[in-house]
């Protein structure tokens, strides 16, 4: 086998490690509130000059500055709920992502306007690792095995305790767990602020790896939705699968051809699945 | 035909007199509000029935790039690439309408069908770097002042295209709305079995109004950038883009033909308006401000300005009625 394509492979995977994060949050808001929100990549964009400015501009450790970028961006997904979502929960589906369609125009443009089209690097250089003939990049590792950490613990989160079974409970039955006592504002609130901070740990990861700038959620944004649908909104286990899928055809096809053709056929996939398969690849 | 209403008769002959007496800077915010008036028209066509496409920057980008390069590589005359673009829209609209409608595709899997559409166009351009400039852009070969070329250095040649356009879009709504086509598409978005139980092609309705809606959008693309002389994937295929035409739609209110007129009319001069006042140092704001009213628009008036127009009407001739029975 070819070294490089090797190499394609297995940075896809890497890659696909952190679109799974991605996919997680998104899912879970979409399976617990029912709202898609489009600019959750945008979120995500936040939370990366979060850490930019923290750790480059005024001298936090790392550490520290992605901790601060978490509950920030949590804080946030709190605000974007109350302030976006709740008020439209009512309302057709479409009207719910359209106000998260405004958002993500607003969040986009507000940091245009705020730090400029300038791309900021967080200026953290990780050691590259070589494994034989192929190179690893020591933050793509660890940007892998913080991503997978991250979904584990959501996973025993809903699976073990009583807070995780009330908010899984909720997105099987709205209606019924209401009279059962869940308070379901309370439910939507912990889930939008999860939801967050999952965008947050991404944030952090995707720090050490890309440039920040306005638009970078425009990157990921769409790749994430694609995931999500593909696996079925609202099906965490799917969705963790198809995020490894896309990340492959995206790695395996930069390879062949360019990284523009590559995402052209990831969402060429995606329309032709979204058409023949509109529950998901896992759907029976 | 129905007796002209005389304001309209007024407001168009206004429409008509304007390149004779404003100057030419107001002419080129006319040109701009007429062509993104007919594309956010274009898009209402579908959006009214709830079918909400996210990708209508997937046309534009066919309408601008095709008749371009046919253009600068061959020298076609744009009065052929141009319906040739039209027809590759009306092609895509079929492709991606006709499975999406008949597997019963809607609502936000509709609008992310059509959203990775937008990406898969935009894309394309600029993998084909090429020949398109990739994210750079590219600019047509310049022909002076030429009907063959479709250029026109002087603005009032544009700004009657863009009227004449612009009518043919509301003239494409009252079409659309004619005889049965209105109720059936709003049976159709209100519940579409029982709309084809009682006898609606629901598959033809809906297709129908895709394609003249890609259509229209191609053409309101191409002639955009005949004007401004060019093109960048981005500013005609993007995502915000295809935001940008959802949300003025939706400002001005995409239920009433001149709504998504007003749209652009809000739009541009907030954009022309923050840009005076501000100056150029303030890249975004006016962006920043169209973000937050989206959101307010889809909370407190999702039907528009015009929309709330017409329920104002509808409680005062709802008040003049209880009145009447009163008396």
């Amino acid at each position: 086998m070819d070294i490089y394509l090797l190499e394609a492979v297995v940075n896809g995977v890497l890659l696909g490690g952190v679109l799974a994060l991605l996919a997680l949050g998104l899912n879970l808001i979409f399976g617990v509130i029912d709202v898609v929100w489009i600019a959750y990549a945008d979120l995500v964009m936040c939370g990366m000059y979060g850490v930019y400015w923290l750790h480059a501009y005024f001298g936090w450790p790392l550490a520290l500055a992605c901790v601060a970028a978490i509950v920030g961006v949590a804080l946030l997904g709190l605000l974007v709920h109350v302030l976006i979502i709740a008020p439209v929960l009512g309302s057709a589906p479409i009207n719910q992502l359209l106000a998260t369609g405004g958002l993500l125009y607003f969040l986009q443009s507000f940091a245009t306007l705020l730090f400029g089209t300038d791309f900021r690097n967080i200026g953290v250089r990780l050691p590259v690792i070589e494994l034989g003939d192929i190179f690893i990049s020591y933050a793509r590792l660890i940007a892998f095995a913080a991503a997978l950490l991250g979904a584990t613990a959501l996973y025993l989160f809903l699976k073990r305790s009583y807070l995780g079974t009330a908010i899984r409970a909720i997105s099987q039955d709205r209606e019924i767990m209401g009279l059962m006592g869940v308070d379901q504002r309370r439910i939507y609130l912990i889930t939008s602020a999860i939801g967050g901070a999952l965008a947050g740990l991404a944030a952090c990861l995707l720090a050490l790896q890309y440039d920040v700038h306005p638009f970078i959620g425009n990157t990921f944004g769409p790749l994430t939705f694609m995931i999500c649908v593909l696996g079925g909104l609202g099906n965490m286990l799917g969705g963790f699968i198809a995020a490894f899928i896309i990340s492959q055809i995206i790695a395996i096809g930069g390879y062949y051809s360019s990284t523009e053709l590559s995402y052209v056929l990831a969402f060429t996939l995606f329309i032709v699945l979204m058409i023949a398969r509109p529950r998901g690849i896992l759907a029976r | 035909m129905r007796a002209w209403h005389p304001a309209a008769l007024v407001g168009l002959a206004a429409l008509v007199a304007f390149p004779f007496v404003v100057p030419v800077y107001f002419l080129h915010m006319l040109i701009q509000i007429l062509l993104w008036g007919f594309v956010y028209t274009a898009w209402s066509l579908m959006g009214r029935f709830g079918f909400v496409s996210l990708g209508h920057g997937a046309f534009m980008g066919i309408g601008a790039y095709v008749p371009a390069l046919l253009w600068n590589y061959e020298g076609v005359t744009p009065w052929l690439s141009i319906p040739l673009s039209m027809l590759l829209s009306a092609l895509l609209a079929v492709v991606i309408g006709y499975p999406c409608f008949r597997l019963k595709v809607v609502g936000h899997y509709f609008a992310l069908v059509t959203l990775a559409l937008g990406q898969v166009v935009m894309l394309t351009i600029v993998a084909a770097r090429d020949i398109t400039g990739g994210s750079l852009g590219m600019t047509q070969k310049l022909a002076g002042h030429s009907w063959y070329a479709l250029q026109f250095p002087e603005k009032g040649y544009f700004y009657g295209v863009a009227l004449v356009v612009w009518l043919g879009g509301l003239a494409a709504w009252r079409w659309l709305d004619r005889g049965v086509g209105r109720e059936a598409l709003e049976a159709i978005s209100e519940d579409e079995e029982a709309a084809a139980a009682v006898g609606i092609d629901v598959m033809r309705e809906k297709l129908r109004v895709t394609v003249v809606s890609a259509v229209l959008t191609a053409l309101g693309g191409a002639l955009y950038v005949q004007y401004l002389m060019y093109l960048n994937p981005e500013t005609v295929s993007g995502i915000s883009v295809s935001l940008q035409i959802v949300f003025a739609a939706i400002a001005g209110g995409m239920y009433t033909p001149l709504g998504p007129t007003v749209g652009a009319l809000l739009t541009i001069a907030l954009t022309e308006g923050l840009r005076v006042w501000f100056g150029t140092s303030f890249v975004g704001a006016a962006n920043t401000i169209y973000g937050i009213l989206l959101v307010l628009f889809i909370i407190f008036m999702p039907r528009g300005i015009l929309g709330l127009r017409e329920t104002w009407r509808a409680r005062r001739a709802r008040a003049a009625t209880l009145i009447s029975a009163g008396s």
